[in-house]
């Protein structure tokens, strides 16, 4: 018998299903039709409607009904063309006619698969909670005791090392005239004194041309110009050969991962290059998708990334979930970093990065052990990418507090916290608390941070959010032009304003940094593990990151 | 807030003379204790100068239980001192049990034993004995070494040191560190009170390290003998400097070095400013951040003056060739030394290092920026 589907729509869904319901105003629609061209799903469209319009004109009510069919903003059901909340039409709407609301009701997970395909998206861990990192308080206030300093007047030193220290009892010093003179035959790692917070690896190819000149323009500037040293990432995928032959590569973190992308051009590149780049850092895992690869589409590899990657155009660029040619830890981490930093001469701090994980203490372990190893990063479960299944993002990974805690308590245990610096990530600056996130990393062990989906949040104004606000970064259709290769979308955002913004935002967190250190009466030093500076009002939390239960 | 007074001299003198000066600077502590420690001690002890000094406090059951840990480990005595303790009324210091600074022999199996062997044994006693002590307070030990004496009790010096008899029985030597403050911030803990002794040096603050748990956890990672059971922010002071003198072996300015590091653009102007990078960077955990003025003596009776960084803490330093006096304020450097020419007096700054050489014949000041 056949059903009657066809009669009663119950083969489709409800609007209440979606994540986001469009309300669109009637009355205040002029019809321009710029909402539906500009959403980068396609949830809404024009339509049409028959509407029945009862009116009177006489000067008593005589109702008059008119039906007629009236142009409308429709939004489909379609799940694969689900409003994902960005709010670009309200963003173009010159009549403020119309807006996506958050549905808590929504069941897209039930129905987000069509065709055996998983829900893939980008974005962050759909978490709406509070971090850890944001209970997290500064309890302990220098007052009478010992003067809080001040943050406006006394000088503070906010840097950190990146690279491997020596312990004092290894370095190569003799006496001489009651001074101490320095073996220079022997080798000393390279070591960099950089910004505690880094912009933490985004690819070019996943990141659109404006969005990372932006950032590389902000980084520069706010090194040669504001005299903060901030790093960042090259992500995987290379590095543009006209900033690898500049002066400015020094700013520069260029990483290598599972796909090795663009490491022909910069081995090529290196007889060329006027600077050592900041650190090399080799990929291991990415907090977001632990234990999965990555996929820059087919769409995304147009001609500069091609060139820059060094492959052929429009082709899908895969990069495996590990390094296929590593079989064991040791292969991994010693002989990568070893020939790593044997390009550039052993002038240049070379360190893993892995996801959260338990096994984290496997790696430090191994790190610790290798006299190469120039930090180790971890990047924990809040971590945001460019594209993954949304399981991945969801379910898998470890929170970074714990696991950097566990981490830099081993290296206590062994006489190393000062030797191997760990950079944690992963959800720093979620609510927006920045300074105050990387500072109670800092306090809890880590020598630094690194910061990406807040970068993009706060200097291109990217909407996603952990509602699952846009997080459309894998489409290519990033409607902030900040996550696309198609220049009709890139073209929105001005590169120079991103620049601006990434001076904006470090400078005011360097102020903010100052603002947290001052009252606990530290300046001079960074204070990495001073754990007995916080507190959280969650005895299980306390415990476990051994730091005081405040009520 | 603490107050210090330190004396070095070329002739013995009484520690009275460092209490009368902490008694002048009475408006700035708070009467609640006095610390100090002797080096290079006169009267009975002059000529015991090998014999290793056990100073502590203890009941007649820790009394016994000292007795057969040293009788057993193959210390015999060599001589016995004790102050004469003068309580009354009017006066708030209690008579905590007895008051031991006795004099041993090494035991026979180590009297040919090399200096470093010995010392580990010192160390090793003085933190075994402390630990039975803790087990049920019977006992305190300050220190174990030889030419040492450590004093410590609760209540206003002045009246600790007439109720140890000092006025009657002075107790002299040339190098006296005296600090007139219990931890009384948090719970009192003859521990936590300054100043502190290993294995030949000392120190004493007056401020409070806020950079103290990263210090802690990286002397502590050291794995090295005596670096534990941290009772005072303070005492990291101490070990700091055995560390870098001693197990690192550089020369005593570099203590300065460490614990109030220069910023980059500040070494370049030192000879070693190539060391000097390395050593902020491996060092770094042991940078003390917070207001202090730290004076202290290494074991060749070098005494010194250290401030932070943005000079937080006041100290003074002045006396003349042969009596040199660190000291908190002005009124008790007055004190200590009177005919001294008050225009050659000291006031170190964040940069300044002051060192009184041994037999206290010189005061320099060491810059940090030139080296």
């Amino acid at each position: 018998m056949e059903p009657v589907t066809r009669l009663d729509h119950n083969g489709e869904l409800p609007l209440l299903d979606f994540p986001y319901i469009i309300r669109w105003r009637d009355d205040r629609c002029t019809r321009c039709g710029k909402c539906t061209a500009v959403c980068p799903t396609k949830a809404i469209v024009p339509s049409v409607m028959a509407q029945r319009l009862v009116s009177s004109e006489s000067p008593i009510p005589l109702p008059n009904t008119v039906r007629k069919v009236t142009q409308i903003v429709r939004q489909v059901t379609d799940i694969d063309h689900f409003c994902t909340g960005c709010g670009t039409c309200s963003l173009v709407c010159p009549n403020m006619a119309i807006m996506p609301e958050y549905n808590p009701n929504a069941k897209l997970l039930f129905h987000k698969n069509r065709g055996g395909i998983p829900y893939k998206r980008g974005g962050r861990r759909n978490d709406p909670q509070t971090s850890t990192l944001d209970k997290l308080k500064f309890t302990r206030i220098s007052m009478l005791t010992d003067p809080a300093l001040d943050a406006g007047r006394h000088e503070f030193h906010i840097r950190t090392l990146m690279g491997r220290n020596l312990p004092a009892e290894n370095l190569p010093l003799s006496l001489q005239n009651g001074r101490l003179v320095v073996d220079s035959s022997s080798f000393i790692p390279p070591v960099r004194e950089i910004f505690p917070i880094r912009i933490g690896g985004m690819s070019i190819g996943a990141l659109s041309p404006p969005m990372w000149e932006g950032m590389a323009m902000g980084v520069t500037y706010l090194n040669e110009v504001e005299n903060i040293p901030v790093v960042m990432g090259s992500g995987e995928g290379g590095v543009p050969p006209r900033l690898l032959k500049s002066r400015f590569i020094k700013y520069f973190i260029p990483q290598i991962a599972s796909g090795y992308f663009g490491w022909d051009e910069i081995i090529h590149a290196l007889p060329d290059m006027i600077e050592d780049p900041a650190a090399i850092e080799i990929k291991y895992g990415q907090g977001a998708k632990p234990g999965d690869g990555g996929l820059l589409m087919a769409n995304k590899v147009l001609k500069l990334i091609a060139k820059i990657r060094g492959v052929p155009m429009h082709v899908d660029l895969a990069s495996p979930p590990t390094h296929q040619t590593k079989y064991s830890i040791e292969e991994a981490v010693a002989k990568m970093i070893q020939s790593v930093s044997m390009a550039w001469g052993f002038r240049v701090p070379v360190y893993p990065k892995i996801s959260g994980t338990k096994t984290a203490l496997a790696v430090l372990n191994n790190l610790a052990r290798n006299p190469y190893a120039a930090a180790l990063s971890i990047d924990g479960e809040d971590g945001a990418t460019g594209a993954a299944y949304n399981v991945s993002l969801d379910k898998m990974g470890h929170p970074i507090a714990s696991n950097l805690r566990d981490c830099y308590l081993e290296l206590v245990k062994q006489g190393k916290q000062n030797e191997l610096p760990i950079f944690a990530a992963g959800g720093v600056g979620k609510d927006g608390h920045l300074a105050a996130n990387a500072a109670s990393l800092i306090l809890l062990g880590a020598s630094g941070v690194d910061i990406g989906k807040y970068i993009m949040q706060a200097a291109a104004e990217c909407y996603g959010d952990e509602k699952n606000r846009c997080n459309l970064c894998n489409t290519g259709k990033c409607p902030r032009g900040i996550a696309t290769q198609d220049p009709r979308l890139y073209r929105r955002l001005d590169a120079d304003r991103v620049a601006q913004r990434v001076v904006d935002i470090f400078k005011s967190a360097e102020t903010e940094l100052k603002k947290i250190f001052a009252p606990m009466g530290r300046s001079t030093q960074l204070p990495i593990g001073m754990s007995d500076g916080l507190g959280v009002s969650d005895k299980a939390i306390a415990d476990r990151l051994s730091i005081s239960y405040v009520c | 807030m603490c107050r210090l007074s330190a004396l070095t001299s070329n002739d013995y003198f009484s520690v009275m003379d460092n209490i009368m000066a902490l008694e002048t600077m009475k408006e700035g502590h708070d009467g609640s204790g006095l610390g100090v420690v002797l080096k290079d001690i006169g009267g009975e002890f002059k000529d015991l100068k090998e014999y290793p000094i056990l100073s502590g406090i203890c009941t007649e059951k820790g009394r016994k239980k000292i007795d057969d840990y040293m009788d057993q480990a193959g210390f015999k005595v060599k001589f016995m001192w004790e102050p004469q303790i003068t309580e009354s009324a009017s006066s708030n210091v209690k008579r905590r049990g007895q008051y031991l600074t006795t004099a041993y022999q090494y035991p026979e199996a180590f009297l040919d034993k090399p200096e470093h062997e010995k010392q580990a044994l010192l160390t090793k006693t003085r933190l075994t004995l402390r630990e039975i002590g803790e087990q049920d307070n019977c006992l305190y030990v300050f220190s174990f070494w030889p030419d040492i004496i450590t004093l410590k009790e609760v209540g206003d010096p002045l009246e600790v040191g007439v109720f140890f008899g000092f006025d009657k029985k002075p107790l002299k030597a040339k190098i006296i560190l005296a600090q007139g403050r219990q931890n009384t911030n948090y719970a009192i803990d003859l521990y936590a009170c300054h100043p502190f002794f290993l294995q030949g040096y000392s120190t004493m603050t007056n401020g409070e390290n806020t950079a103290y748990l990263p210090n802690k956890e990286f002397l502590q990672s050291r794995d090295l003998q005596g670096y534990g059971n941290y009772h005072s922010d303070s005492e990291i002071f101490c070990h700091t400097l055995h560390f870098s003198h001693k197990i690192l072996g550089y020369p005593l300015p570099y203590y300065k070095d460490i614990i109030t590091p220069l910023k980059n653009n500040e070494i370049k102007d030192r000879p070693d400013l190539e060391a000097l990078h390395l050593l902020k960077k491996s060092l770094r955990p042991l940078c003390i951040d917070g207001p202090n003025c730290t004076i202290g003596f290494l074991p060749d009776g070098t005494v010194f003056m250290a401030q932070d960084s943005k000079k937080l803490r006041p100290g003074i330093v002045g006396g003349v060739p042969g009596r040199y006096a660190l000291m908190s304020e002005e009124c008790g450097l007055e004190q200590a030394i009177p005919q001294r020419k008050q225009e050659n007096d000291i006031i170190p700054m964040r940069y300044d290092f002051v060192i009184i050489s041994p037999d206290a014949q010189e005061a320099t000041v060491w810059n940090q920026l030139q080296g």
